[in-house]
């Protein structure tokens, strides 16, 4: 019996328009359970909207998704996405935002209350629970963003650009914690990203979309060992792979 | 805390120095008191009155905060329905404006004669007033919402009575409070010019617009005065009451609201 990717590209396009050009041109492409893939590119590739038609937000214009062999509209409940801004509901808690999920999939009073606890926990936030959104940090509030996605225990996380607003220093951090959490739970990832660094210290695959229309140009294996911490940036082998990729991607952008 | 001091007693300065200048020139042109009275007869007259100007402040304000209510609630149902369809809003905007810009004086003598002598057509004046300013921004709350969070919504199969309950309706509550706010205002002055035309059900009864009609026949110009402040103390209290409301309702968690609380 042969296993059923996780998520699955087949000959992938996209336009908004019947006569616009298009943002995807036939993206192929098989992601394994417990992959971690990041998708680098320049602007305008179409890596956003990647995540959306996996995420079944908007339609492939040809070709299919399959998410665990399911077409994405009918597989939204093992899937969460995790947007550039951490998208709070400025209204509630942060408890209440991280049970937002729950309550809209319409489970009981205790059972969200406990499983928000326990997620609280997880990401380190166990203490403002009570507090709102405007008394948080930019990496806080991201955190509470990620606690919300995992709320549902999905198998697929889709991330778009989490971290791009966060400073250096809280985005390694926050890079690391994020590899902490899928040691716990081994979801699979799609993350797409503009830093080539973070890319390959987070990523079992790192994929390089060329522009115009969105294609895939190159993948990079990244085999460095699990769990990765701060000393792997300071290692060789990180850095050769950095390079490798953004030499990589430079030439995806001249085409 | 020092500086608010000392702002608070600035604008207490040119008070006084208004006060005086009042006075100065009733003696310095012996303006008769039917024209001008003096600060100090108005203020004799204000406490001598008081019974009088409390019951016709009553009357008028009953009118502007039902009026102002009524058009809460019929705003935040209309801007619902411009927010679900932009094909509706664009027919029917235009027309929102119109209401406006209409002179509301021109179309109270129609009111009266529509819905009658008495309180309820004040309150219908004060009604038309006061709908625009709440559709025009609780419409501009609920279609403002970050698109991503409606995919959000989407993407845990949320109902659109879930998107509109706890996202949509929250979102646009700082929205809808500018909009009661900048109302508020002018609600007294909707109640007071439909009182001009509609306030003399019962003689002696009326609110404030119906006893400055009476005290300009009268000819009783510090009574008008007493009434002009009692007039501008109802509008305060009804502006200063919605920001309460506002602040009980968003100070958790809105900026601005937050930081009023911070400055006060």
């Amino acid at each position: 019996m042969t296993t059923v990717p996780e998520v699955l590209f087949k000959g992938v396009s996209k336009r908004f328009a019947a006569n616009a050009a298009p943002v995807l041109d036939g993206i192929d492409m098989s992601i394994e359970r417990g992959e971690f893939v990041s998708i680098v590119g320049p602007s305008g590739c179409g890596k956003s909207t990647l995540l959306k038609l996996v995420a079944g937000l908007s339609a492939c214009t040809s070709g299919e998704i399959a998410v665990n062999g399911m077409q994405p509209k009918n597989a939204r409940e093992m899937v969460s996405f995790v947007f550039q801004d951490a998208t709070l509901l400025p209204w509630r808690t942060v408890e209440r935002n991280v049970a937002l999920a729950l309550e809209l999939e319409g489970r009981t009073r205790d059972e969200t209350a406990a499983a928000v606890a326990k997620l609280l926990e997880l990401v380190g936030l166990a203490e403002v629970g009570k507090s709102y959104p405007r008394q948080l940090s930019g990496g806080m509030k991201m955190r509470v963003s990620i606690a919300r996605a995992l709320a549902t225990r999905p198998r697929v996380l889709l991330m778009d650009e989490p971290f791009a607003a966060l400073d250096e220093m809280t985005r390694d951090r926050m890079n690391e914690e994020l590899l902490r959490l899928r040691g716990e739970q081994n979801w699979t990832v799609l993350f797409v990203t503009h830093s080539v660094a973070e890319a390959v210290f987070l990523s079992s695959r790192v994929v390089v979309l060329a522009p115009h229309p969105g294609r895939v140009a190159h993948e990079v294996v990244v085999d460095l060992p699990y769990p990765r911490t701060g000393e792997t940036r300071e290692s060789e082998a990180f850095d050769a792979l950095v390079n490798k990729t953004s030499k990589l991607l430079r030439e995806a952008y001249r085409g | 805390m020092k500086s608010k001091l000392k702002l608070l007693l600035n604008s207490v300065a040119v008070f006084a120095a208004l006060l005086a200048m009042w006075q100065g020139i009733i003696w310095a042109f012996a303006v008769p008191s039917y024209m001008l009275p003096s600060p100090w007869v108005v203020a004799k007259t204000f406490a001598m009155r008081l019974p009088d100007l409390w019951a016709s402040t009553m009357i008028s304000a009953e009118a502007a905060v039902g009026g102002l209510l009524a058009s809460i609630v019929v705003g935040v149902l209309i801007a619902l329905v411009f927010a679900r369809s932009r094909w509706i809003r664009t027919m029917f905007y235009p027309y929102t404006i119109l209401l406006q810009t209409v002179p509301i004086v021109a179309i109270a003598p129609l009111i009266l004669m529509w819905v009658g002598q008495g309180i309820l057509s004040v309150g219908v004046v004060a009604f038309i007033i006061c709908l625009a300013p709440i559709i025009a921004n609780t419409t501009q709350g609920l279609v403002s919402v970050d698109e991503n969070l409606v995919q959000l919504f989407l993407m845990h199969n949320a109902s659109q009575g879930q998107i509109l309950r706890k996202l949509r309706l929250p979102h646009s509550l700082p929205y809808l409070f500018v909009g009661v706010r900048i109302s508020s205002g002018i609600a007294v002055i909707g109640a007071i010019t439909g009182e001009l035309f509609a306030g003399s059900g019962q003689v002696g009864r009326g609110g404030i617009g119906y006893s400055i009609l009476y005290a300009q026949t009268q000819v009783q110009t510090d009574y008008l005065f007493a009434l002009v402040i009692a007039a501008t103390v109802l509008g305060f209290t009804l502006f200063f009451a919605v920001m309460f409301f506002e602040w009980l309702a968003l100070h958790h968690w809105h900026e601005s609201a937050a930081e009023s609380r911070a400055d006060g």
